[in-house]
């Protein structure tokens, strides 16, 4: 089947704090499929954002061993494996819409005409044709996140991170660009990897879902999602889908010690 | 302009202080002349007398306001009597201190952001630098200057000048380069962005607001930084200079009015440094 593009073996990370180490990742074992969507959930410190910058290579670990499209991070990340998406859209307020796409391509040194094709073409992706001379205070917060998705697409990595994207925003706003991240997932067959605090959004846009759990962050379970991979919103009240929400649920309560 | 109420209801309170702080100050000469000369003054005659003396020991505004007319549009340019004249030398040298202070205060600032070993052993300097009293460097460097031949006034003026505008410049450049969070920075660490790169296009965008905000500051201490280099060195060109002369054998009018001249010429600076803010940040996308 997939060929697997994020190989993560016992891997462990600890932060040296004035209180001592804090194990944010503690044996780590987890496998990634090509064009499969896979969210982390957990509570805060469970270490999911953590995984994601070791694939980002923003974070050293500590021990083990991790392979990005078979490259260590580093070298996957000159090989622009990967776009990163963080929580807040963190949009030049200086460059237009346009402007912030165009970054990384002038940072990695694209062509003049196929910046102007680039950005045309991933603007239109996110639903943001039109908007590309408009500056980011001139947007709504879940158009200027969908403009930093945009900004992450540009390049045209295979995989894409994203660190609770939709965390900022109301649920409305949500719901909405959850169900056009499913479409652009479908468009463009990357692999995903998605942090999220939220149980339907995690079921609803996942074919797998790592249950994580704190200190030592680690993973409980892993859920393969059941769900056909056309979703419309309205799957959400399904028995198959409350199914789902349910064993996360329980793997969270499970790996969850109320001390 | 709905701003222009409040401005001007500041100026008529300024105003109504100054006459009556005028009034109270002088009044004292204007008795004991009335007493010398047997006579009995009234209120009213009192007043007049204390609003139009020629040593007043606080000379009411329309003296001064008619002193800057007299100095200002009443004579030649090249006239050594003009504050025009004056004002010129002094902008000059607080132009070019201006400039001298903004280049060291920028390098500072991003060799102080990139570099540990300059944040460590430079910040600690630049703030020691600025606890010492203006007006005892100014003397050392003038000094020191013609010793070591630089026969051109200008020069230790702008020295002294950029000695007190770097700061400024130096501390908001740094506020400013260091403003993106940590996101953004990791955003380029994930394009590898090099090190200039993220310095060309992050760091330095981020940091113009803060540096505009801080050349206001930096330009108008530049101004007091030509005035002091002008003060105490026998300077005979210059607003310093003109404060100074008044200050020991002329009218005090004079001084008043090269002081008031000085702050006109300063608020003008600092309102050209807001325009070219305002321009560019609006050219730039960032003000709204």
């Amino acid at each position: 089947m997939h060929s697997t593009v994020i190989k993560a073996k016992n891997l462990s990370l600890t932060f040296q704090t004035n209180d001592g180490p804090v194990h944010a990742l503690k044996d780590v074992s987890l496998d990634i499929g090509a064009g499969e969507f896979v969210s982390f959930i957990g509570p805060s410190g469970c270490g999911k954002t953590t995984f994601l910058r070791v694939i980002a290579a923003l974070e050293e670990p500590t021990s083990g061993t991790i392979c990005v499209n078979g490259m260590t991070p580093d070298e996957a990340r000159r090989a622009r494996a990967y776009g990163y998406v963080f929580q807040a859209a963190g949009l030049y307020p200086w460059r237009t819409i346009g402007g912030n796409v165009k970054l990384p391509l002038e940072i990695m040194g694209f062509s003049k005409a196929e910046q102007e094709e680039r950005v045309r073409k991933v603007l239109e992706l996110v639903d943001l044709a039109g908007f590309e001379k408009k500056y980011p205070w001139q947007l709504s917060g879940g158009m200027q996140q969908r403009a930093s998705i945009a900004r992450a697409l540009a390049f045209d990595a295979d995989i894409l991170l994203m660190d609770e994207p939709f965390g900022a925003l109301d649920e409305i706003v949500r719901d909405h660009l959850n169900e056009q991240l499913l479409h652009l997932w479908a468009e463009t067959e990357k692999t995903i990897a998605f942090v999220t605090h939220s149980i339907p959004e995690a079921v609803y846009l996942s074919t797998k879902i790592v249950v994580m759990s704190p200190r030592p962050g680690r993973i409980a379970d892993v859920i393969d999602s059941p769900l056909p991979r056309e979703r419309p919103l309205d799957i959400r009240d399904t028995p198959e889908f409350l199914e789902v929400a349910h064993r996360v649920r329980e793997g969270l309560r499970a790996g969850h010690s109320y001390d | 302009m709905k701003s222009v109420l409040p401005i001007l209801t500041v100026v008529a309170a300024i105003m109504a202080i100054w006459y009556a702080g005028a009034f109270a100050m002088n009044a004292k000469w204007a008795r004991d002349q009335a007493e010398r000369a047997g006579a009995e003054l009234t209120l009213p005659e009192l007043f007049a007398q204390t609003m139009n003396q020629d040593r007043a020991i606080l000379p009411a505004p329309h003296q001064v306001v008619a002193e800057l007319w007299d100095s200002t549009v009443n004579k030649r340019v090249t006239s050594k009597r003009s504050l025009v004249f004056h004002g010129w030398i002094t902008l000059h040298s607080t132009l070019w201190g201006f400039a001298l202070g903004a280049v060291v205060g920028m390098s500072l600032a991003i060799a102080i952001v990139y570099f540990r070993v300059m944040d460590m052993s430079v910040m600690p300097w630049a703030i020691i630098s600025q606890t010492i009293p203006i007006v005892a460097i100014a003397p050392m460097i003038i000094v020191v200057m013609s010793l070591i031949g630089v026969e051109e006034r200008l020069v230790p003026k702008a020295i002294i000048s950029a000695y007190l505008c770097y700061f400024p410049i130096l501390v908001g450049m740094v506020k400013g380069l260091r403003s993106p969070d940590s996101a953004q920075l990791d955003l380029m660490k994930t394009y590898s962005a090099s090190g200039f790169q993220s310095f060309w296009k992050l760091r330095l965008p981020s940091s113009m607001p803060y540096l505009f905000t801080s050349m206001k500051i930096g330009i108008a201490a530049a101004l007091v930084g030509t005035i002091v280099g002008e003060l105490p060195t026998g300077a005979l060109r210059g607003l310093g200079a003109r404060i100074l002369v008044g200050d020991q054998f002329g009218p005090p009018i004079r001084i008043w009015s090269a002081l008031i001249a000085a702050s006109i010429l300063a608020g003008a600076l600092v309102a050209i440094v807001g325009l070219i803010q305002r321009i560019t940040l609006k050219r730039m996308g960032m003000a709204q």
